[in-house]
């Protein structure tokens, strides 16, 4: 295969990568609702574990996800995280909280009491949320960077890439589309949440407070959403011109983008309908619909979060710009890998269709039945 | 005004990534080993059906999950550590080092989050086999991302399977087996996951002694004694032999590190392994003086273990500086054939490699063809030197002494004690006199923390031993951080330290009112 299908290829399953894991995180999502869906402690230990089974492939998303963005394009990896050091570790530290919090939760002498990390759980579904929400948006709204290969050279400052911003990175929240793509996700992933816990949790209290959850959250989503998009068409865009490979800022240029890749602006609608579909069953149908809707809003979200970064990386775009200087923007064909590894990659990603053939078989069989009150109660591996 | 490196940038973030490399490899080992313990424990359960099996498989379970969950909560901090603290490393060797870390989510965390899930939930769901199945799959897949990241660190002591590209200004890879099977690579996994073995092996049998000096759930404690014993005395003989295969490797692809870890300063034909010495505090290389107060060594056996010859030369830290002797290997360093290349020569040379870059760089500016010709050639003949241009004196080369040396033998006498304490409690198990030795029962408690410390000396052996390169000549570790503001990583450090160390204290505590409570019904039925 050429570099440019190479390059294309990654920049596919990257995308696929991140859209999977905002979908999968209806866990952080639900993890901000333990306390408004579930009143008693019956209810919160039922909440607490239907996600227990699930966050560590949000997490494991998360890491595979920073793995192949180093290994295809590391030129990313190396600016990205680490200039905007300060948004990374916001994004860390409540990853560190999280993956312990299941496990101790519910143990004797835990130190911290089950409170503390039901708090832990809280923490991680807002920042987890927003601020990735907020970091992927500066994929279209640019930051501050610089990159001189030759710095290489200098003896007494050989770094390649650099901020040239003071805040590393937590200037991102001063920009207001930033802010709103990070509170759609917020908000989106609490929608996500709470359909998942009418998909698995057998409970009439849970069921009926989740539903109010899912009105409440899905309207400011869509208010943050809509705005984020129609921003998106109407703000100009940073534009590659592939004879003289300069970056230069074109206006609409998204508008453009998904005029001139009218497939991606096909999922990208098939997306949101799917979405809304999903919403809009559990709270307008039968009772009987009610654990359906995440099967429609999930691969909803699956598909728009896809075209979206579609947008930002193919047809001549710049996917990482930066502000400070136009031509340090990391376009998929600067920043990539070399053929070499690229190619070895592919061969690697030829495995994952077999991951997620296992994953569905082994969650299939231990999700035969839903989750309730009484499987609490019984002996068990319990959160 | 000048820029200059800011060392402290360079500290702090060393020291940032020691203590998250060292918190998650407190977690690590035991989650390699006691996944094994485990299921081999539900193997027995398996075949013989007897129900008590599942209450000891399902006590050990508890302890490993417990593990595995802060296990998990410090790698991903590792992972970004990379890009956050290290982006100019992660730009000169990302098109290689990403790969392994790319391959290991793929390949193994999917593969363990998944069966560990299992594990945990399916009792009652699946069938027998396939719970099976699922708690062998999760120890398979704990040791495929033991694989995959000691893949990626052997690579950073033996650049192999790469070549430099001035276009990109990185290397770039071109042989992806070279990287996988380099033999660095193959001894450090084997190495590596073998002392996790141990460990686990030392903890089961660590706390299933205190179960016996407490005469509690006596019958699961020997059970579990039993299995430990014969996993660890098996896998420690393994540990030892893969230990000096690690030594062999390290002796041809980084002598100094070897030097270091034996306190040679002068070298030696017929060289002898150094079995216990105190060395003299304020040596320094090129004083004269005696590195040892007192030392007690094996004759020739250094010169044998290194180069499998008792006659070979063993190349000190003094002769690593001057040059000048013959090496041993001559495939390791063509242009070293005959003469070995004094740091001075060595610094010199990674010069030229820069002003080559540089050069090359500009000819391809202006289209200066012959230009072009002649700094690449200039380039490829220095490049094996090009991270020595960053060191400032030849005397930089040299790693900590006192800190390699010590944590070396501590090691490796640790590893022939455990030897030694498996070999007898499998004795006096077979003979039913176990649970009269009340001093061998306190003994095998106490030995779970020296376990620990000898998986952690081993890592600092291995990562101190190497400085000051992050990748073994070709770029120091002050050549490799981010450009961030010193006091942004202190802070980071601090919040790590504490928020770990919190975590840890938790995990203990948890743990030890698990041991306490023990297995279900006694583990007796
Ligand atoms: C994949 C690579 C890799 C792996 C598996 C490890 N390390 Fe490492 N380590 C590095 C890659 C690295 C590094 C990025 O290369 C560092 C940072 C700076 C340096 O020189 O090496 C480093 C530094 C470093 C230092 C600081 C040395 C100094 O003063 O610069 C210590 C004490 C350790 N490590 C200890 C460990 C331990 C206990 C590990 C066990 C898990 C470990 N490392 C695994
Ligand atoms: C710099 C080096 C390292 C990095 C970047 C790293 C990264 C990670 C990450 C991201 C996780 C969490 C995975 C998940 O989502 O489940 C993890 C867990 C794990 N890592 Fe590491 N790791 C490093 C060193 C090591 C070493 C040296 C070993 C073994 C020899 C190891 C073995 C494991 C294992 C077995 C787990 C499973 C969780 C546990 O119980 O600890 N890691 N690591
Ligand atoms: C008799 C025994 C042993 C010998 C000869 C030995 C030898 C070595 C050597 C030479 C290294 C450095 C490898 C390098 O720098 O790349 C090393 C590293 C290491 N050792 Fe050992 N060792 C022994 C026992 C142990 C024991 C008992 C443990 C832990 C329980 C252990 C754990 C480690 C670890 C975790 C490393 C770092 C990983 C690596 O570099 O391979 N070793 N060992």
């Amino acid at each position: 295969m050429s570099i440019e299908m190479l390059q294309a290829y990654w920049w596919i399953i990257i995308s696929i990568l991140g859209s999977i894991l905002v979908f999968l995180m209806f866990v952080q999502g639900g993890q901000t609702l333990i306390y408004s869906i579930g009143k008693t402690e019956i209810e919160r230990k039922m909440l607490v574990n239907s996600l227990g089974r699930k966050w560590e492939f949000t997490f494991t998303t998360l890491v595979t996800f920073g793995g192949a963005f180093f290994a295809s394009f590391p030129l990313f990896y190396s600016t990205s995280f680490g200039g905007a050091y300060w948004v990374w570790m916001a994004i860390l530290f409540p990853f560190i909280i999280q993956a312990v919090a299941y496990e101790f939760r519910s143990k004797p002498d835990n130190l911290l009491g089950h409170k503390t990390y039901e708090w832990f759980l809280i923490i991680n579904g807002l920042l987890g949320t927003v601020l990735i929400g907020a970091a992927v948006s500066t994929f279209f709204t640019g930051s501050e960077f610089s990159i001189s290969k030759l710095s290489i050279t200098n003896l007494a400052d050989p770094t390649i890439s650099r901020w040239e911003g003071p805040a590393y990175g937590l200037e991102a929240v001063l920009n207001w589309r930033n802010v709103a793509l990070g509170l759609a996700v917020f908000f989106l992933a609490r929608v996500l949440g709470s359909l998942y816990f009418m998909n698995t949790i057998s409970d009439h209290a849970i069921l009926a407070r989740s539903k109010k959850q899912l009105l409440f959250n899905t309207v400011p989503f869509l208010l943050f959403f809509l705005s984020y998009v129609i921003a998106l068409m109407i703000y100009p865009g940073f534009s590659l011109d592939p004879k003289s490979v300069d970056i230069f800022m074109e206006s609409n240029k998204y508008f453009h983008n998904l005029l001139q890749m009218p497939v991606v602006l096909l999922i990208f609608a098939a997306g949101v309908v799917l979405v809304l579909l999903g919403i809009a069953l559990p709270l307008f149908t039968f009772e009987k619909n009610a654990s359906k809707g995440i099967w429609y809003a999930g691969p909803g979200t699956i598909l728009t979060v896809f075209a979206l970064f579609l947008l930002a990386g193919f047809n001549n775009t710049s996917y990482y710009p930066s502000t400070f200087d136009l031509q340090s923007s990391l376009t998929i064909h600067n920043s990539s890998s070399s053929h070499y590894t690229l190619t070895a990659m592919s061969y690697v990603s030829l495995l994952v269709p077999f991951v997620i053939a296992y994953i569905w078989y082994a969650w299939k069989s231990i999700n035969k039945k839903k989750i309730d009150a009484d499987e609490m109660n019984a002996e068990g591996h319990n959160y | 005004m000048l820029e200059t490196i800011d060392l402290r940038t360079i500290d702090w973030s060393r020291a940032q990534f020691a203590l998250t490399a060292i918190y998650h490899w407190l977690f690590v080992p035991l989650t390699l080993g006691l996944s094994f313990i485990v299921a081999i424990m539900e193997s027995i359960y398996v075949k013989t059906g007897k129900p008590e099996w599942k209450q000891i498989t399902k006590f050990w379970m508890t302890l490993f999950g417990i593990n595995f969950a802060i296990g998990v909560a410090t790698g991903i901090i590792l992972e970004f550590q990379f890009g956050t603290n290290w982006s100019n490393y992660s730009w000169f060797v990302g098109d290689i080092f990403g790969a392994p870390l790319a391959i290991e989510g793929i390949m193994a965390f999917f593969l363990e989050t998944t069966f560990i899930a299992v594990m945990f939930f399916g009792w009652d769901k699946v069938s027998k086999g396939f719970h099976l199945a699922s708690s062998w799959l999760t120890a398979i897949g704990a040791n495929l991302s033991a694989l995959w990241i000691l893949v990626a660190n052997a690579w950073m002591q033996f650049p192999a399977g790469m070549q430099f590209n001035p276009d990109t200004i990185r290397n770039e890879m071109i042989s992806f087996w070279d990287v996988l099977f380099s033999p660095v690579a193959i001894n450090k996994f084997l190495h590596t996951v073998s002392s996790g073995y141990v460990l686990a092996s030392v903890f089961v049998i660590g706390i299933s002694s205190w179960y016996l000096l407490k005469k509690r759930n006596e019958r699961m404690a020997r059970r579990s004694i039993l299995i430990a014993a014969i996993f660890g005395l098996i896998t420690s003989v393994f540990l030892t032999l893969t230990g000096d295969g690690s030594a062999y490797q390290v002796a041809q692809k980084q002598p100094m590190k070897l030097a270091a870890m034996e306190g040679l300063y002068q070298g030696q034909k017929n060289a002898g392994l150094v079995a216990f010495g105190i060395l003299t505090p304020d040596k320094k290389a090129g004083d004269g003086k005696d590195p040892f107060l007192m030392h007690i060594e094996f004759p020739e056996l250094l010169s044998y273990f290194s180069y499998r010859n008792p006659d070979a030369f063993v190349p000190g830290i003094e002769d690593l500086i001057k040059g000048g002797f013959k090496p041993e290997f001559d495939h390791i360093n063509p242009l070293e054939k005959g003469q070995a290349f004094s740091v001075d020569e060595k610094i010199f040379r990674g010069k030229m490699a820069l002003e080559a870059l540089s050069q090359y760089k500009e000819s391809k500016t202006t289209g200066d063809t012959a230009g072009i010709r002649t700094s690449l050639e200039m380039l490829h003949q220095n490049f094996p030197y090009f991270g020595y241009a960053y060191l400032n004196a030849a005397h930089d080369s040299i790693p900590n002494v006192p800190l390699t040396f010590y944590s070396f033998h501590l090691m490796v006498f640790l590893g022939v004690y455990f030897i030694l304490l498996f070999i007898v409690v499998l004795f006096l198990l077979a003979f039913n006199k176990l649970e009269g030795k009340r001093w061998l029962l306190r003994l095998s408690l106490w030995t779970i923390p020296l376990a620990y410390i000898a998986s952690q000396a081993g890592w600092i052996v291995a990562e101190m031993g190497r400085q000051p390169w992050v990748i073994q000549d070709l770029m120091p570790t002050m050549a490799a951080a981010s450009k961030i503001n010193p006091n942004s990583v202190v802070i980071t450090f601090w919040l790590f330290a504490a928020i770990f160390t919190i975590l840890l204290i938790a995990e203990v505590m948890i743990m030890l009112r698990q041991i306490k409570i023990g297995p279900k019904d006694g583990g007796t039925r």
